[in-house]
């Protein structure tokens, strides 16, 4: 019981740990917290769909909620040309002084430097593209796609930094230009596509939502919406995951309620002579069978006991330390995830597990303590145990 | 006089394969307040079963059994323990003491289940340890003790909370004729001190001797009722 409360423990907080470092991991890349658009826009993803004024409107959100961590993008995809190569991207107009706030992008970057000047030609690109593109820091690119408007949009940007997330699908596929450059290519006429906000955790980003809603302006069709709806694939990802760990967590809870049944059961046959012995003085079968129970209970609060504190003191342990699954790099990777876990204990992962353990334990009891009530006290007094 | 015990028309049928043996054949018995009683038998004559069904540990196909007035072979298990709890005190063949539990604490268990407080307890028990003459012996662990010792803490234990009815089966079975005779001097005189009824299944002649009335049993019938003068 106490081994399988420790497992309990400790599984539970290292996958409560895993998610929300699945979900800030994701979420840092680019999706953030909460993302001020149009409100159709994640349905339809169109370049027209836009947040007016997006700049001014960053503005206001940061000096209102005194944070930081807002920033503008705008967003569209392109034709990226080297001298050798063409490759169809998603270009991202970011403010340079702000996207660090937002997103890890920029603290990414491995070679070169991320965006500095709002209105230099100048890109940053993933890894992957660099090497398709054959680029370096200091070569040009030549970007080409639609305007807001409709028409044909072209610009010339060099390289400035190459970023590696160790995300394929981002170092293949993202490349990011300063805001205002953007805005000037595309024909934006100052509008862009997101306002990126972030909380200072995941835990206090729905209070911050209300916050941001309250300031969007009337009339503008614009919503805010959290990562949920963002990243509906990570939190499917992460529902999926808990469904066949609360499968495993299940098959292991039944195996410990076996067990105790399987013990307590043992050791009612054992001492049946015994239990005779003591109705044969005049104990009642009710009260043999609550100490039967109360037995149980208390093998089962001293199991949750040790196991939840043995749990926690080896998840503390492994949360400084972290852990390391030999053979699961390309797992997290997938996931965004270091190759290291370090395991979060929660009064969740800390209780749920031991408790559950326990009321099964008490219900497992309850067949050899109502066998008491069908002991015969002669049978049980013949009886070798 | 008013009757501590009274079976009517006992009945009980044991299976053993395809053999049906009767434990108790159409029993009727009467016993007064005060008896000193004395079932015998050759073995398998049913005297076990007799006791057993008077102390509500076995149930009679048929009959009826009283105690003190009250019939209890329709009682619930509750019930019969209860009975046991506060009227009856048990002397087995096999002592049937805890094998945890010290001489004084199988002695003090009875009152524990009774509720009977610690102070009252620890006095009680002493009294009735040093009536059996087990002083010094309180802390010995039944398997520290000789058979003797062992159904001398047996006694304690079925009398210290002063029952009205003592059954004893076969008490003497696995003492020396020095630890029998003493047990049955401490039996006469509980029954004569205290009122106590005993009654005691045995085949021990020497028991058999000793006491006022001798019913003899066959087959799980009665086949004599002697009354007789003890030694």
């Amino acid at each position: 019981m106490v081994f399988s409360n420790v497992l309990l423990v400790f599984m539970m907080s290292l996958q409560f740990g895993m998610y929300g470092l699945m979900i800030e991991n994701s979420l840092k890349a680019l999706t953030g917290h909460m993302q001020v658009q149009a409100h159709n826009y994640v349905d339809e993803q169109k370049m027209r769909q836009v947040v007016p004024n997006i700049v001014p409107l960053a503005d206001t959100l940061r000096e209102e909620l005194g944070s930081k961590q807002v920033a503008a993008r705008a967003r569209a995809f392109v034709l990226a040309s080297s001298d050798d190569r063409s490759y169809g991207i998603a270009v991202l107009g970011v403010e340079p002084g702000f996207e660090p706030e937002v997103s890890n992008i920029p603290g990414l970057v491995a070679k070169g430097r991320f965006l500095a000047a709002d209105n230099g030609a100048e890109i940053v690109i993933g890894a992957v593209l660099a090497r398709n593109l054959k680029v370096e820091i200091g070569d040009e690119l030549t970007l080409l796609g639609s305007g807001l408007d409709g028409s044909f949009a072209a610009a010339i940007v060099t390289v400035v930094g190459i970023f590696d997330s160790g995300i394929a699908e981002l170092d293949r596929s993202i490349a990011e230009i300063p805001l205002q450059h953007f805005q000037d290519t595309f024909f934006m006429d100052g509008a862009g596509h997101e306002i990126v906000v972030n909380a200072a955790d995941i835990n206090s980003a729905p209070a911050l939502e209300a916050q941001v809603e309250v300031l969007l302006p009337d009339n503008e069709g614009l919503v805010v919406r959290d990562w949920n709806r963002l990243q509906p694939g990570l939190k499917q990802a992460i529902q999926a995951d808990m469904s066949s760990s609360f499968f495993m967590y299940t098959v292991l809870v039944v195996l410990v309620a076996f067990s105790v049944l399987n013990t307590q059961l043992m050791s009612v046959l054992e001492r049946t002579r015994e239990f005779g012995i003591v109705m044969s003085l005049g104990m009642k079968p009710g009260r043999l069978g609550r100490l039967v129970l109360l037995e149980t209970c208390l093998m089962g609060l001293l199991g949750a006991f040790l196991g939840a504190a043995l749990g926690a003191l080896l998840t503390a342990w492994f949360s400084t330390k972290g852990l390391i699954f030999p053979g699961m790099e390309e797992l997290a990777q997938q996931f965004n995830l270091p190759p290291r876990m370090f395991p979060k204990i929660t009064w969740l992962s800390l209780l749920a597990g031991p408790l559950v353990v326990l009321t099964f334990s008490l219900v497992a009891a309850l067949y050899p303590a109502a066998r008491m009530h069908w002991l015969q006290p002669v049978a049980a007094m013949r009886s070798a145990g | 006089m008013s009757m501590a015990v009274k079976c009517v028309e006992l009945c009980k049928t044991y299976r053993q394969g395809d053999a049906e043996i009767k434990a108790l054949d159409h029993l009727s018995l009467e016993i007064e307040n005060g008896g000193f009683v004395c079932l015998s038998s050759p073995s398998g004559g049913g005297k076990t079963t007799l006791l057993n069904t008077i102390g509500g540990l076995d149930k009679p196909d048929s009959g009826e059994v009283w105690i003190a007035g009250k019939r209890i072979d329709q009682s619930s298990k509750s019930e019969l323990a209860e009975l046991r709890l506060r009227q009856i005190g048990f002397v087995f063949q096999a002592y049937n003491l805890i094998p945890v539990l010290s001489a004084q604490e199988n002695v003090e268990f009875v009152m524990q289940l009774q509720g009977v407080g610690d102070a009252e307890r620890g006095e009680k028990s002493q009294e009735v340890l040093k009536e059996v003459g087990l002083v010094g012996l309180e802390n010995r662990r039944p398997a520290e003790m000789s058979g003797g010792q062992q159904q001398r803490v047996a006694v304690a234990r079925a009398v210290v909370s002063r029952p009205a009815l003592v059954l004893a089966d076969e008490p003497t079975a696995n003492l020396d004729s020095k630890a029998a005779d003493s047990l049955m001097d401490l039996f006469t005189e509980l029954n004569e001190r205290h009122g106590t009824t005993f009654i005691i299944a045995t085949h021990d002649q020497r028991v058999m001797a000793h006491v006022p009335r001798l019913v003899k049993m066959l087959d799980g019938r009665i086949v004599d009722d002697i009354q007789q003068q003890a030694n």
